[in-house]
């Protein structure tokens, strides 16, 4: 049975363990030991700058998401079998679409010129185009826009393991029906929200694509610093050190995480 | 008569308003992608072909689309045999170290993908594979093998082991029980599971970006590169296209996992 899982196995340790931990090495040794890489991202303002704009960045989409995806998780739960596939295709249907593309489209709507500027133009509802792109707006609409589905997902299985008869049970010993809701549904769903807090959570500190097209250069996330010190400083230390801190805070929620739900919940859906 | 509460108004309203946050970017791609204009202006001015044309007529752009189907190919001709050993591998052995084997599989699901790009980055860099097909197609098998592992998992849940046994007290070696009793039966999940790795891999853009270079760039990195520097309609016909490719996909692996179960 080793045997079995002996090359794909192989393949997972060449290309990303090997990798990963060859960074690891990289961001301590250098013509010896040296904790300098750590040093500067503790004491450069860029550095822990952008770790802190980062968490705050996905913190924030992780809020709209949720916000957002609660009620999408809740009608898809609550109607009729044709109406849930409905509602489940059309949140499934922008999660096979390229981020790129998703990210393209954000760029056509959000710009000066764009869709949604023109149309409050026409509308006269503005005078001068709002400046919606080429920020953190921009960046925060479209990373909750891509993750958005992430979020969905994890909550409509739970909810779906959520009895009908308990909130029957509730209303029928005197619940109204918010009532019924907060004291019954809400914390039976609350493994739901954990799950999908910690997926856009996770992904929204290591993304990349929106932050680096929509992002203006002003929105700069942990990623970019990873990419710019790789790319435009050949700075392979300071770069390999950022990574690992940023692999450590995702590791530690994932641990944390793991103690209240398994993580299958959390992973299983893409 | 059911009378209608305002918080189902409220949760209609808001359900439909998110829908429409969520599905009309992906929509709004088509109408710019058969416009005549040159800058986006919406509703568009006139139809026209012109940018599939420009697309299509560009060697840069279909260079880059026979490498991005060639990797992608690769890729699923790869990672779906991989992938399908190391599932029946974790579902029939009782081994202890199998749950940690899963964990490891499941691997390039958990590291963020730009430290994955860097390392291997770095690592080609040593071995010589920047720039090369190789190097594509093998970061790619990686990064879909996650996808063929967790469907090919989930096809053995349903299925019951005793038939297979059943097949080799018959006489039949594990081999060609595997493959007359059990691969019958969760030929769905494997379709499925090499369809997702398949778009996986044509949607792939971070990595790319790293370790592709040359004449062996694929799609996503020039889309990402003329995206950076201004904007044209030619990558609304090609996501357009890329869009539609991914859908039909979809609905082919959805359609055979239905199947399954």
């Amino acid at each position: 049975m080793l045997a079995l899982v002996s090359p794909a196995l192989l393949v997972i340790l060449l290309l990303i363990v090997l990798p990963v931990g060859w960074l690891a090495w990289q961001s301590i040794y250098h013509d010896g030991f040296t904790l300098e890489n750590y040093r500067r991202i503790v004491s450069e303002d860029i550095y822990w700058r952008s770790f802190a704009l980062t968490f705050e960045i996905s913190l924030l989409v992780t809020l709209l998401a949720l916000l957002l995806g609660y009620p999408v998780a809740y009608a898809a739960n609550a109607v009729p079998r044709g109406w849930s596939v409905l509602i489940l295709a059309l949140v499934v249907l922008p999660f096979w679409t390229s981020v790129l593309v998703r990210a393209y489209a954000w760029l056509v709507l959000l710009q000066r010129t764009g869709v949604i500027n023109q149309l409050l133009r026409s509308l006269d509802v503005i005078g001068e185009p709002l400046a919606l792109v080429h920020n953190t707006f921009g960046t925060v609409v479209a990373t909750v826009h891509i993750l958005l589905p992430f979020m969905v997902l994890p909550l409509y299985a739970t909810m779906q393991k959520i009895p009908g008869d308990l909130m029957q049970a509730g209303a029928s010993l005197g619940a109204g029906p918010a009532h019924a809701f907060l004291r019954i549904f809400l914390p039976l769903s609350l493994p739901g929200v954990l799950a999908g807090c910690t997926m856009v959570f996770v992904l929204c500190l290591g993304f990349y694509i929106t932050p680096e097209l929509l992002g203006g250069g002003r929105t700069v996330m942990v990623s970019m610093l990873v990419s710019r010190n790789v790319e435009l400083y050949s700075q392979f230390g300071a770069a390999s050190a950022v990574a690992v801190v940023l692999l450590v805070s995702v590791l530690l929620i994932f641990f944390v995480v793991s103690r209240f739900i398994s993580l299958d919940r959390v992973l299983g859906q893409k | 008569m059911r009378t209608i509460s305002p918080a189902r108004i409220a949760l209609t309203a808001a359900c439909t308003l998110v829908l429409i946050f969520l599905i009309l970017p992906v929509l709004i791609i088509m109408p710019i992608s058969f416009s005549s204009a040159r800058f986006l202006t919406f509703p568009p001015p006139s139809l026209s072909l012109r940018w599939y044309q420009q697309y299509f007529s560009n060697p840069a752009w279909m260079q880059a689309t026979r490498v991005t189907l060639m990797v992608a190919i690769f890729t699923v001709l790869i990672a779906t045999p991989l992938g399908v050993a190391a599932a029946y591998a974790i579902s029939q052995s009782k081994l202890r170290i199998m749950r940690l084997v899963h964990m490891t599989l499941l691997l390039p699901l958990v590291v963020p993908i730009i430290i994955t790009a860097v390392g291997i980055f770095f690592v080609y860099v040593r071995v010589g594979l920047v720039a090369t097909m190789p190097g594509l197609v093998l970061a790619n098998v990686m990064l879909g093998l996650p996808y063929v592992v967790i469907s090919v998992l989930a096809g053995l849940q349903s299925f019951d082991p005793t038939q297979e046994m059943v097949a080799r007290s018959l006489g039949m070696n594990r081999l060609r029980s595997f493959f007359a009793v059990t691969l019958p039966q969760i030929k769905s999940s494997v379709v499925a599971g090499g369809i997702f790795a398949f778009i996986s891999a044509m949607d792939e853009t971070i990595v790319a970006l790293f370790i592709s270079g040359g004449q062996y760039q694929p799609l996503t990195k020039r889309m990402f590169t003329a995206l950076r520097d201004e904007i044209d309609p030619t990558i609304a016909a090609i996501s357009t296209l890329m869009t539609a490719a991914s859908f039909m996909l979809v609905l082919v692996a959805s359609a055979r996992q239905r199947k399954s179960a």
